[in-house]
Parts: structure tokens; sequence; C-alpha cells
């Protein structure tokens, strides 16, 4: 029973960075209505630059702030320069436009800064947390700032102006194009917007998983499965699924039989793709018609 | 059909590729076809036996590209999850000849089977899933692959992490080539084989079929359509096709291990199918010579930034070619006779 | 000839390489020249493959260093005259590329020997084609044990310690500590972490202490904490950590956090004091155990050591972009020295066969970064150079080395 709760904790921490990842996600999914393969490596390197900031000696909190305005001009960038001109091509291009920005920020970061790991402070510390060995308390502050992003990206996208009009250019550009919202520029902020989360999720993650050129590949994988297994249009369904997925990994590395020790990553996502089969739009996720 | 071999460049030879000009001369598809047959075949006399190898393994991934354009081309169905299909089909081969003695041309139509099996079983329930769900799920079969390979139960099987030697299959004792130059022809044969076997699919009733679920799924149903079936069908025989090059490719390769079969296989797939472009049989050539040689390139400009360099020459290709070298010949062309009507006019 | 070859000539300064170098040339110059490919009286062409691009890009920097020492030698004369042409291809860590890559090396620019190439699953890709060929695969980065083959594969020779003998070490080290301990196991899931599990299981097999957990990582995982809750919970007494730097130091943090104090085993492949242990935290890696060949290059207990100041220089002045606390930057040019050696050793005879020839031929051959009484030692049915390691103690700044260099064959 000890175990079992142990377990489950560590699944909950380990969750968190996966959920954290997962509100990137769903930000780009309602932003272009598709998922960004190089957005962990995007994240990656917002953190590698944080980190190059503190190692010139800026304060954490100014390192902060500078990698997350920094990728916010950075995602808009990427969006105008790389994405507009072929905003028009077929979808499986623009992934493959994905894929090679993927591979420039990962190999750059590596030329960069090589590939010893590197650690990175966090505001919370690493002591226990409320008398827990399990979780500590920079893994407490994370699922709290997970928390507060979900609160505001929600409140975003059901309150302002701005995240409606968001919604509806990703959702139906054509109408929206019709009512008066600028498309283009939605699909830019939207763009930016990711990318400043991602650079909070990927400043979070790294004190766990210490910060190194590949320290994304994983956590993007869950990070995609949590949102698709919440529900990509969900916010809320998606933190809940990173959470999920975390516990369920963790539990069937400790007791399934003869599979769990090797096989626990294909477990979890076996069990992912399961539960697609009986809710294809996620757990939390709205069901869209097709029209003809 | 295009002529991929006459030019070291990624771009096709207009004249060559699949074309509206057939209709107004007929013979002019089949012309370049039996031209780049003949040249295919004498290629391995002009080249060294290295360059012979890289060939067939440029066909090998052609194949394999065509199995997921079978599917995302044809079927409108995403996988990420090919790389999946090919190490099955290398494993099948690698097992047969290493455990059981099976001869290696027995052992093609063997993986071929394994993999269709596999494939119409996994496209049954991703039937319930589209787009970005089917992605996921097949990326879950990607990343399982090796992990399945690994597992200490089926060590006694797969030879785990340490993988298995195949040899290299000899030439027939009367034919004076290589052993490079026989893996090649029978690849080559093995390939001319398939593609034809896919063009009648597509032009085929049941390819009418399956090219309308792509267009409109819903559409199709309503016309009568079976498209859970075919759906399903269209998966199996796609993981065939990638499963086939994937026996070719452990012959060449000489050497299956789980790390050969992992989701960056599945990503170069992808690259080679939308290089070549989506929907395109000949564009599968032009995919499978992009796969093989373009990260040699990038590399022989700088070692530390190859990844680099891979990533802005892939984005070049995008931004030049949206739709793959395929739509790039056929808007290239569709200019060309613009340009031949105007200036026929007085 | 062999006499004048100076077994301890790289910690020597430099400039004795190209004091030395015109003697040996000008000695052998009486046995016949007899060149293999890529041999001419100015040139000798080698080549390698390593990891530059893909998900095991962090040991691209090996084949870089490897170049940076081909470099040094060429500034300071070459061997008996000859240059090294050093050609080094990416595989991405894909076996069938290797294969690609190692038959253009082989075919295509005509190498005399594959020197160093990198990876377990790779090595074996082109295992087959090199003794098929005859070509040498000299000194392979990889520390599985079938490398030490002679008989069946008298073309491939390894170099590192491998990773099952180091198992037997470490299982050696705990049975002596505790005889009844209950052993937990963190391997990665792959060649060489089940090689160190093999090791370790083979070292206890028929004494009273067992392995209660053996929990496995994939390189994808973010984290290993369930793997680590999971052994205190079964009640281990006693960690093998064979993890690599970033999962090492999680594993050894993540201990410290939840209050398990077990005996505590570090691999070689993850004992780096600024890789991994500062990451870790250096009072969390207190009292941890783990094994050595090389030296290194963060440990403070080097900085007045010749080698180490050796080392120094050849990366300020060679590879200055290169990361001074990466232990794969002592491994490149410390392969890579050996590869020169067995050249040097070749004389005028560079054929392939006399390659093998002398690489099974090496004797008490020291090297600047190896551990001081550590040599390497070949002959023709011992394939395996470097066998011997020295246990060492962290005491929270730098790594105490305590009782004999122990033969890992032995063990």
């Amino acid at each position: 029973m000890e175990l079992l709760l142990q377990q489950v904790l560590a699944g909950l921490a380990t969750g968190a960075i996966y959920a954290c990842m997962a509100l990137a996600v769903v930000m780009i999914y309602q932003a272009i209505d598709h998922l960004n393969f190089a957005q962990g490596e995007m994240a990656m390197f917002s953190t590698f630059i944080a980190w190059q900031l503190i190692q010139w000696g800026e304060a954490y909190w100014v390192a902060f702030v500078v990698a997350v305005a920094l990728s916010f001009v950075g995602g808009v960038a990427i969006e105008r320069v790389l994405f507009r001109p072929i905003h028009n091509a077929p979808v499986l291009s623009q992934i493959v436009a994905f894929i090679a920005l993927f591979s420039i920020l990962n190999s750059s970061a590596g030329q960069i800064w090589n590939f010893t790991i590197k650690t990175f402070p966090t505001p919370f510390g690493h002591d226990r947390f409320l008398g827990s060995t399990v979780i500590d308390t920079h893994e407490a502050g994370m699922i709290g700032v997970t928390l507060v992003l979900l609160l505001f990206l929600y409140a975003f996208f059901r309150g302002t102006r701005l995240g409606l009009a968001m919604r509806a250019a990703a959702a139906n550009p054509e109408s929206a194009r019709l009512v008066g919202i600028r498309v283009g520029w939605m699909t830019a902020i939207g763009w930016g917007m990711a990318a400043a989360i991602g650079a909070v999720a990927g400043m979070l993650i790294a004190p766990v998983v210490f910060l190194e050129p590949n320290m994304m590949l994983g956590v993007l994988l869950y990070g995609f499965g949590g949102a698709v297994l919440g529900g990509l249009n969900s916010p809320a369904g998606a933190v809940a699924g990173g959470f999920a997925i975390g516990v369920i990994e963790n539990l069937a590395g400790t007791y399934v039989p003869y599979f769990g020790g090797e096989l626990k990553q294909t477990i979890a996502l076996i069990v992912i793709v399961a539960v697609l089969m009986v809710r294809p739009s996620g757990v939390f996720g709205r069901r869209l018609v097709t029209r003809v | 059909m295009s002529a991929p071999h006459d030019d070291a460049a990624v771009l096709p030879q207009p004249q060559a590729a699949a074309q509206p000009s057939a209709i107004t001369r007929p013979n002019g598809r089949q012309l370049s076809i039996a031209a780049v047959i003949a040249l295919a075949v004498v290629l391995p006399w002009i080249t060294e036996s290295f360059v012979t190898f890289q060939l067939t393994q440029v066909m090998i991934y052609a194949l394999a590209i065509l199995g997921l354009n079978l599917l995302t081309g044809f079927n409108g169905q995403f996988s990420l999850g090919h790389s999946a299909f090919y190490g099955i089909g290398a494993y099948t081969t690698a097992i047969l000849m290493h455990s059981f003695g099976v001869p290696y041309f027995w052992t093609l139509p063997a993986a071929g089977a394994v993999c269709f099996v596999v494939g119409f079983l996994f496209g049954f329930p991703a039937l319930r899933l589209q787009g970005l769900y089917l992605a996921l799920a097949t990326f879950t079969l990607a990343i399982a692959m090796p992990q399945i390979l690994k597992f200490h139960g089926l060590e006694w099987l797969t030879g785990g992490v340490q993988g298995i030697v195949v040899e290299q299959p000899d030439p027939p004792a009367l034919v004076p080539v290589s052993a490079d130059q026989w893996l090649y022809y029978f690849t080559l044969l093995v390939l001319l084989l398939m593609f034809a076997a896919a063009a009648n699919l597509i032009a085929s009733r049941t390819g009418r079929a399956i090219k309308a679920i792509r267009y409109n799924p819903v559409a199709a149903a309503a016309i009568g359509i079976d498209t859970a079936l075919y759906r399903a069908l269209t998966f199996g025989v796609s993981a065939l096709y990638t499963g086939v090059a994937g026996a070719l490719g452990a012959l060449a390769a000489q050497f299956v291990a789980p790390d050969s079969f992992t989701i960056f296989l599945s990503i170069s797939l992808l690259v080679g199918l939308v290089i070549g472009g989506v929907g395109s049989i000949p564009g599968c050539l032009i995919g499978g010579l992009f796969v093989l040689f373009v990260p040699n390139i990038a590399e022989s400009f700088s070692r530390g930034l190859a990844g680099v360099i891979y990533g802005v020459i892939l984005l070049l290709v995008i931004f030049v070619m949206p739709s793959g070298a395929a739509g790039f010949a056929r808007l290239a062309m569709a200019q060309l006779s613009r340009f031949r009507r105007q200036s026929r006019k007085p | 000839m062999k006499r004048l070859t100076r077994r301890t000539i790289l910690a020597a300064a430099p400039g004795a390489l190209a004091l030395a170098s015109p003697l040996l040339s000008a000695f052998p110059a009486r046995a016949a020249k007899n060149y293999g490919p890529g041999v001419s009286d100015t040139e000798i062409k080698i080549g390698n493959t390593c990891f530059y691009t893909g998900p095991a890009s962090s040991y691209g920097t090996i084949g870089k260093a490897m170049a940076a020492y081909y470099k040094m030698v060429n500034d300071q004369g070459g061997v008996n005259g000859r240059k090294i042409n050093f050609i080094s291809y990416d595989d991405a860590y894909s076996p069938p590329k290797t294969v690609e890559q190692t038959r253009r090396l082989v075919e295509q620019d005509h190498i005399l020997l594959d020197a160093g190439p990198l990876g377990t699953p790779t090595n074996s890709a082109i295992w087959h084609y090199m003794n098929q060929n005859k070509v040498p695969q000299l000194f392979v980065s990889t520390g599985a044990s079938k490398w030490n083959d002679p008989k069946g594969h008298p073309w491939t020779i390894g170099w590192q310690p491998n990773y099952h003998s180091e198992g037997l070490i470490y299982a050696a080290y705990i049975l002596k500590e505790n005889p009844a301990a209950k052993i937990g196991v963190l391997y990665q899931n792959d060649d060489f972490g089940k090689d160190y599990l093999r090791g370790v299981t083979d070292g206890i097999s028929g004494k009273q202490a067992k392995i209660v957990v053996a929990a496995s990582y994939e390189t994808t995982d973010p984290t290993v904490d369930s793997q680590i809750v999971k052994m205190k919970a079964a009640g281990c007494d006693a960690f093998v950590n064979t993890a690599i730097p970033k999962f090492a130091a999680q594993a050894i943090r993540k201990a410290v956090e939840i209050e398990w104090k077990p005996i505590n085993v570090l691999s070689s492949i993850g004992n780096s004091v600024a890789g991994v242990l500062k990451p870790a935290g250096l009072e969390n890696a207190k009292g941890l155990v783990s094994d050595f060949y090389l030296k290194d290059p963060t440990d403070p207990r080097w900085k007045d050591d010749a080698g180490y100041k050796w080392w120094i220089g050849f990366m300020d002045k060679y590879y200055p972009e290169g990361d001074k606390t990466d232990g794969f930057n002592v491994y490149g040019p410390s392969n890579a020295a050996t590869v020169v050696e067995v050249l040097k050793q070749c004389g005028d005879d560079l054929s392939r066969e006399n390659v093998m020839k002398q690489a099974a031929n090496l004797h008490d051959f020291t090297l600047p970064m190896l551990l001081p009484g550590i040599k390497i030692n070949t002959s023709p049915t011992d394939f395996a150079p470097v066998e011997q390691v020295q246990m060492g103690r962290f005491d929270g700044q730098a790594w105490q080395l305590f009782g004999p260099v122990l033969s890992s064959a032995a063990a």
C-alpha cells in the first residue's frame, strides 16, 4: 500500500512534466489546428537561452522573463518567416517543415551548448514538500504553476476577444476572415504564446531532468499523449491527461508482472490508444461533426 | 515513371514524369518507363559495387515509401508507424534464414504476409481514429517496436539487443554477377513487380474506392463503399509493401537489430514520401534518393552542423516544391504546355 | 625497433614525438615497403564512423576529438613520416547507415583500417563484413564482450574494459561489503545495460546475495524516479547504477531525496565529477563507489598530473571548442593514440595483415590519460587492450582510489 501511494505520488510528480508540456501542445493546436513536432525543441532552446543568461550573471527572474519574452517573439518570427510562406502547402509538407525545424534546433543547441548535462535553478528549491520524501518543493511548485497557466489559458480562450478570435481563426479560417478577424496574425500570436508557454514548461522541467539538447524527446511524446488523451481542445483535459500518463506509466512499471519493467512505456501508450478507441476525441474533448 | 537515376540532383526530369501529355502521345509514358528500366539494368555495370549497393538501398527505401504512399497518398491515412512494419519484415527474413534455414527468396512472401496480417489487424481498431489520433496510435507502434524486439521474453527468437546476422544472398551458379549486383537485380525485379502491381491496384475498381475514401470518407460511405474494410485492407497492403522492403533491407545490410527500426526511420520515410510527392508512384524513387543521399550531402558540409544543414535543405525543398517533386513536375509541365500553346499562336 | 617506440611518449612533452619520429622513420627503412590500401609514402588513410546526428549525437564529440588528435600527430610530423588522413562519417546510430558508410570507407575511400568506430549495434552490423573482407576493425569504441574473439573474428579488436567484467567487479565489491545483499540494478534497455546486468548476475551466482529489482529505463524516459522508488520499497540495500550520465545523476539525487542509503555503486559510464556528480549534488554523491580506467578530467585530484596537463594543452590547441568536462574528449584521443601506436609499430609494412599483427602485439603501452598502473596489453589470443580498472570512493570533492589495480579478465 505504501508502495502504491509512493508510485502514485512519483507518477504525479513526473506527470506534472507532461501536463506542463501538454498545455503548450493544446495552445499550438488551438492556434494552427495541428501539432508542432518541433515544440519540444523550441522549449529546450528557450531554456538554454535562460541558462545562458544566468551563466552571464543575470538573476533567475530576469532570465526567466527575458527567455519567455524572447520565445514569444521567436515563435511569432518562426511563423512569419518559415510557416507563413507555406501555409497553403499540404498538411504533410508542413509536418516535414516541423521535422526540419526540429533538426535545426536540436543540432544547433548541441553545437552551441554541447551535450553534457547542466543543472537549471528553481525558485522553489529541492526541499521536502509537506514532509513527503517523494514529491519535493520544486515538483509541487511545478504542479502549481501548471494549474495557474491552465486557469490563464481557460480565461484567455473563454473570456477575451483575442482568445475567441484565435479559436475562430484556427477552427474555420474562411468564416473567421469574413467576420473581420486577421487570421494570419492570430496564427502568429498563437505560435508566440505556444512558444512562451513552452519556455515556461522547459524551465520547470529542466531542474528535474537536467538541461541538455535531447531533454524534450520523451517529454514531448508524453505531452502529446497527455493532450490527445485529455482532448486537444480542452486545456484542463490535457493537464489531467498528462498527470494520468505519469501515474499509469509508474503503475505499469511496478505492478504489471513480466512485461512491466521493460515495456512500461509501451503499456502506457497502449492505454492511451485504448482510451481513444472508446473516446476518439479524448476524455474531455468535444466531438466534432464532419460536414459533407 | 520519372528518371531518377540519370541525375544525381533531387529534381526530376519533367519530361519523364507521368503526364497529361500521355494523352497526345500515348507511347511517351511507356517509352520513359522503358528508358528508366534500361538505364537501371545497365547501371551496375558502369558504377562501382559500392554505388550499386547504395542504389539497391534507394530502391528499398522507394518500396517502403510506396507502402506508406498507398496508405497516406491514396487513402488519406497518416502513419508514423511504418518503421515497425519495415522492422517486422526485416526480422521475418532474418529469423527464417537464421533459425530455419529458409532460402532468402522465400522469405520475401513470408515477410509480406506477416506484415499484411499485422497491418490489417492494426488497421481495424485504428479505423476509429482519425488524423492526429491515428498518427499517435501509429507513433505508439513505432516506439513500441524496438522495445518489443529487445524484450527478454522474445530473445530466443529475435536475438535481443545483439540482433541477427543475415547471410548475403549468393548469385545463382551460372549467373556471372557479383553478390552486390545480384542483390541489385533481385531488388529491381521485386521493385518493378510491386510498382506495377501498385499502379494496377490504383487504377482498379478497388483503387478508386480507396481514393474515394481519401477525398471524402463520408460521401464514399454514402455511395456504398465499405470504408471500414477498405481502410483495413489498405493498411494491410501498405504494411505488406513496407514489410517486403524491410526484408530486402535485411538482405542488403546483412544485419538486423532493434536500433535499426526506430521512430527515426518512420520519420525518414515520411520525409521521403513528402519530398517525392504524396500520391505519386514515381515520386517514391525521388523520395528514396532523398532519404539515402541528402544526409550524406548535409554531412559533407559540416560535421557538427550536419543536422542544421539537413533541416535547411529540407526547408528549402519544401519552399520550392510544397507538393513534392511530383507536384513540382506537374506544375512545370502545365507551365511548359501553356508556354508551347502561346508560342504556337502567331 | 620495438624498443625505440617510447611507451610513454605521450606523457612526455609533445615535442618528443617530433624528435623521435625521424629516428623511427630512418630505422625501419631497411625493411621492404609493403603497402596495403590507402597507404603511400606520404599518407595513411584511416576511416571511422560516429554519431554526429540523431538521438545519440552526444557521442559525436568522440569522433571530433579523435580527428583533433590525428591533426596533432600530423602537425608533429605524422607517423614514420606519413600523414594520417582520418575520414569520419556520420551513421546517426543507425546500423544500416553504418554498413553504408563503412562500405564507402572501404570500397570508395580505400582506407587501410577502420579506427575506433562507435557503438555496439553499429559495430555488430559491420562485424561480418569487415572479417569477410579482411579489413581491420580496430579498437571499436564499445564495451561489449564479444569483440574479444581472435579465433572467430580475427579482424576485429576491442579497446575498453568490457561491461560484463565491470559488472563482475561490482558484484565482487558488494559481496565483500555484504554477502547477503539485496541488490537493485538500474540499467539501460540496451546492449550495454544488459551486459552490465549480466555481469552482476554472473558475479553473484551461487552466492547468498540476490538481485531483487532489475529496473530498466529507455533513453526517452524523462526520469528514473519510479525505478528508484521501487528499489527502496523492495528493501534493496545495494544499488548498482549503470545509467548514462543524465539518469545516473537523477538516480543519485533521488536516492538521497527519498532517504534510501544502500551500498551505492556507480558504473564507469556515469562517474564524471562535473558531468554527473555536480549536477546530482556533490554532497549527495559522497560515499559512492565506482571503477576507473581513464582519468576523469574534472576530478581535482589530477590537476597537477603530467598526463592531465598534456591533455589540457592538447584540448586548448587542437580542440578548443570541445568541452573540457566531457569524459568523451578523453576517450577519443586515448583510443586514437592506441591506433597511432599500432601504425608506428608497423613501420613500413603497412599491410592490413601487419596492422592486425601489431594490434595484437602491444606490450605495457601506457597513455597520458590512462590511470596510473593501467597498461595496454594484447596478444594473438587476447584482443582486449584495456582490461584493468581500479576502484575509487567519492569523498565529496574527488575520487579517492583504493585497492589494487584489478584485472577485469580475472575478476
